[in-house]
């Protein structure tokens, strides 16, 4: 690694600075600092309700922060619409998936490269050319991230009738078709059996392989302890600890905090 | 779009093209011709309701802005048609724009409530601004479009030209579906929060299909102002607007073909249904209950169902699957 690249990392591609987010009396996030490197999985863990999908809401634009700062290798997030935020290279899933649910699999994924793609309302009235070059290339490259999370023969069908653990996989797919730098995950393990949880696993391996830096939210801890370089652990919208997965294992305000006990039983 | 599509869109259209060659009644071409001009007007509704999920019970009072500003072009300034039609396309996209801005904040019922009001003001303005509309008395002496020395001042003439707009219209409306505009716009519908995460300025998309919109109904209202010739303010009503959108709703809202069939069924039903005399709007008033019920997918949906049904009675080796997801993916 470079001088330069050693600096990068260490500065963060993802820098978290007193971020507070109140919902009328309650505040979901308070003060939180954090950083993700560049590279690096992350994960953001902590008891329910202790602000984890409120911090991704804010980074993603979908929630106003009420104070703080985001900034993304250098640019301040905050002020942004979602859909700027998606176009610096910050893609998502959702904890409750939201697939485009009536269309076809491979349309869904096709949408995630809008950001990647420039055909407007004239292209559209062009038949051939650059449109046709275009909505090929797009479809192939939808095509492609299909196979690559591992549903490849589901693209022609609608999004609504594949099973969960699929449903979870095209938003996956979805979002790497924008090519996102950093892709916020949203509980991507919940409700898979421990086969599809290996699956996952192995697919976020690859995803990082790639130079995608992942920001994680989850409730299993084999996931968490397995694919994590470090972790940010909250407690009532605030940070109690950030490291390395050995480390944060034996640090005792997350063990007391979070666990309420040792975290070997998990 | 599969070979077996474009090839039965062909036969369909020179079987509509054909028709004013066997009929020869003024009465039934000037129907089909204001046929025609509805299904533009609907159209441009299916772009924003069923492309993209927004609704609007304004869609007449693009119609009018569209009627009135040809007529006036054509009629105090002497315009000839054609830029007039332009013209009037070009307004009621600005109008779109100024309408669409503030009100596409609003989702549900409130942005429908608020077509609903935009509506209304339209029509207000358009009885009460006597100078430029000549009030509820109306505006006369429209001219008919013309090429060069050839004017469409027959039934027959005009609905080839209402035929050429309609289908250059469908062309459009297909191509910004297929493509990713249309995708973007879908998206919007199917989960607007996850439209936004991928990158899609969703208030602006939303503006475009409004303008989209109210740029098919200004077209439909110049076409109908050069084709009646006469213009009065109230075929701009509330009640038209809902005319479109149930046409829209019976045809198969993100259909562009569900939208044309809607359309042309509408409007020339009460026609079928005219020897019932005064107890006509019962029967047809059901006649769109049922339909609703029994076709929650509009009529699209219907042919689609049966067209599946027939590709699996008659599977070509081998091929089954293949073809029924393609007609789906179109």
């Amino acid at each position: 690694m470079s001088a330069d690249a050693v600096a990068a990392a260490e500065s963060g591609l993802l820098e978290v600075r007193g971020l507070m987010k109140r919902f009328g009396g309650v505040t979901a996030v308070n003060a939180l600092d954090m950083t993700v490197r560049n590279g690096d999985v992350h994960a953001l863990i902590g008891p329910n309700g202790s602000g984890k999908t409120t911090t991704l809401n804010v980074i993603s634009a979908l929630y106003r922060a009420d104070g703080g700062s985001i900034r993304f290798d250098g640019t301040e997030l905050l002020g942004k619409p979602a859909h700027a935020i998606a176009r610096l290279g910050i893609a998502r899933t959702f904890q409750n998936i939201r697939l485009f649910g009536d269309l076809p699999v491979v349309e869904n994924v096709m949408i995630g490269r809008h950001v990647r793609t420039r055909t407007g309302f004239v292209g559209a009235l062009l038949p051939g050319g650059a449109t046709a070059r275009e909505e090929r290339a797009t479809r192939d490259r939808a095509c492609e991230l299909l196979a690559f999370v591992g549903i490849g023969a589901a693209a022609n069908a609608q999004a609504r009738s594949l099973p969960y653990g699929d449903q979870r996989r095209v938003e996956i797919a979805r979002a790497l078709a924008g090519e996102p730098r950093l892709l916020l995950l949203d509980e991507p393990a919940a409700g898979m059996n421990p086969t599809e949880t290996d699956d996952l696993v192995a697919l976020l391996r690859r995803i990082r392989e790639g130079g995608t830096t992942l920001l994680l939210i989850e409730h299993d801890m084999n996931l968490v302890m397995s694919v994590s370089d470090r972790i940010t652990v909250l407690n009532f919208g605030q940070h109690i600890a950030e490291g390395p997965p050995d480390e944060i294992a034996r640090n005792a305000d997350v063990i007391t905090a979070y666990l309420g006990g040792t975290l070997d039983a998990a | 779009m599969s070979l077996r599509n474009a090839a039965g869109i062909a036969v369909l259209i020179v079987a509509v093209g054909l028709v004013p060659v066997f009929v020869h009644s003024d009465y039934a071409l000037n129907l089909f011709g204001v046929a025609g001009i509805y299904a533009i007007a609907v159209m441009g509704l299916g772009i924003l309701l069923g492309f993209t999920g927004q609704m609007s019970l304004a869609q007449a009072a693009f119609f009018g802005i569209g009627a009135y500003t040809s007529g006036y072009l054509t009629v105090h300034f002497g315009w000839s048609v054609w830029p007039a039609m332009a013209c009037a396309v070009l307004v009621s996209a600005l109008v779109g724009v100024a309408v669409g801005y503030p009100c596409l904040r609003l989702s549900g019922h409130y942005l429908a409530l608020a077509t609903i009001g935009f509506g209304i003001i339209t029509q207000l303005v358009l009885i009460n601004w006597k100078d430029f509309t000549n009030g509820s008395d109306g505006m006369t002496g429209i001219p008919p479009p013309q090429i060069g020395s050839f004017v469409f001042d027959t039934y027959g003439r005009y609905y080839y030209l209402v035929l050429a707009v309609m289908l250059l219209c469908a062309y459009v409306a297909w191509r910004i579906k297929t493509t990713r505009v249309g995708r973007a716009l879908a998206a919007i519908r199917e989960n607007e929060i996850a439209a936004r995460a991928c990158g899609i300025d969703a208030t602006r998309y939303k503006i475009i299909a409004f303008v989209l919109a109210g740029s098919y109904a200004g077209l439909a209202g110049s076409l109908l102002a050069h084709d009646i010739k006469f213009l009065s303010p109230d075929s701009y009503s509330f009640d038209q607007s809902v005319v479109f959108l149930v046409m829209l709703i019976l045809g198969g809202s993100s259909s562009i073909g569900g939208a044309i069939l809607g359309a042309v069924l509408l409007w020339c039903l009460p026609e079928v249904l005219r020897p019932l005399r005064s107890s006509y709007i019962m029967v047809y008033g059901a006649a769109v209950v049922a339909m609703v019920i029994f076709m929650p997918r509009g009529l699209a949906g219907l042919l689609e169902a049966a067209r599946t049904r027939f590709a699996r009675g008659t599977p070509p080796p081998g091929s089954a699957a293949p073809v029924v997801a393609k007609a789906e993916a179109v």
